[in-house]
């Protein structure tokens, strides 16, 4: 067993010089960069709000953010990073109107180590994800990963699903990598303890055997 | 190593940041405990359907508009001035 292999976004040197064309008014690079990188907001923006329409708006005011302070960034990280940046605070302030009960920060979350003790051992069978359409499998998903506390969620996105390191992840939200590191690993374990459920080996779970007589047409 | 301190390296095991000997250390923890090598075997394959799973992918109708709104409100916002945003 050895390491996951992560995404890798696009040649970093590319991107500045499409920043600093941006930067000179070239708004044909600008575009070039949103072409870049808009479907990885819209991703990011989806995962924090839950909501699409306000993931849409995300990718919107992000963008626009972006465009507006171009001249502020600094160039000493990457623009990708300083995006996500703008991003993850527009999709922040959109949960805390859309829950305006609960106060949604990342400095929330911080229980106890025992909440990420592995609650269920038993091993899933061989490539879980098969045993499911593709539809039922993102709605396994996206279910399960919106359980997460927005804290947990938002740091498992950006290092696994969108492939920053953990430092790019520390700087996007302005956390300790330390901060990272130990959200990270407790959002890694929730998810594996309630995916569980559905990819378990024998039949404890739900997950199903599909074949063609089963005669399910609610897909 | 024990249960314990696995649990303490897993993220850096899987991130592939463990010095040499924490690495060998906790594979051959790996190599007799089923219950972490369960954990482990199913908490990367947790990272790798969530990376492959394209959820919240962007329709490319959706994208365009989208893009085209940006890139009009960009132009209101270089003819209005830097106050605008």
């Amino acid at each position: 067993m050895g390491a996951i292999q992560n995404k890798v976004v696009g040649p970093v040197s590319e991107e500045l010089t499409l920043v600093q064309a941006a930067k000179r008014g070239d708004d044909s690079a600008f575009e070039e960069l949103v072409r870049r990188y808009d479907r990885n907001v819209f991703r990011i923006a989806q995962h924090i709000t839950q909501n699409r329409e306000d993931a849409e708006d995300v990718v919107q005011e992000a963008f626009l953010k972006a465009y507006g302070n171009l001249a502020q960034f600094q160039e000493q990280s990457k623009f990708y990073t300083w995006l996500v940046r703008i991003a993850v605070n527009e999709a922040l302030m959109k949960l805390r109107r859309r829950k305006p009960e609960r106060t949604v920060s990342l400095d929330e979350d911080i229980k106890t180590e025992e909440d990420s003790l592995p609650r269920e051992i038993a091993d899933w069978s061989p490539n879980p994800e098969q045993q499911y359409t593709q539809s039922e499998l993102r709605e396994i998903l996206s279910k399960t990963i919106q359980g997460l506390p927005p804290g947990f969620r938002t740091v498992f996105v950006l290092r696994d699903v969108e492939g920053l390191s953990t430092e790019e992840t520390a700087a996007a939200l302005e956390l300790s990598v330390p901060a990272v590191k130990s959200r990270l690993l407790r959002a890694r374990l929730q998810l594996r303890d309630r995916l569980g459920k559905y990819f378990q080996k024998s039949g404890n779970g739900n997950s199903k055997n599909r074949d063609a007589t089963s005669g399910d047409g609610n897909q | 190593m024990k249960c314990a301190e696995f649990l303490q390296e897993l993220t850096n095991y899987l991130d592939g940041v463990l010095d040499d000997k924490t690495k060998v250390e906790l594979e051959n923890h790996l190599s007799w405990c089923h219950n972490c090598y369960v954990v482990c075997d199913t908490t990367k394959k947790t990272i790798e359907i969530y990376r492959d799973s394209q959820l919240y992918e962007l329709p490319e109708d959706l994208r365009s508009r989208l893009r085209s709104a940006i890139m009009t409100k960009c132009q209101q916002h270089k003819k209005r001035g830097p106050q605008s945003v």
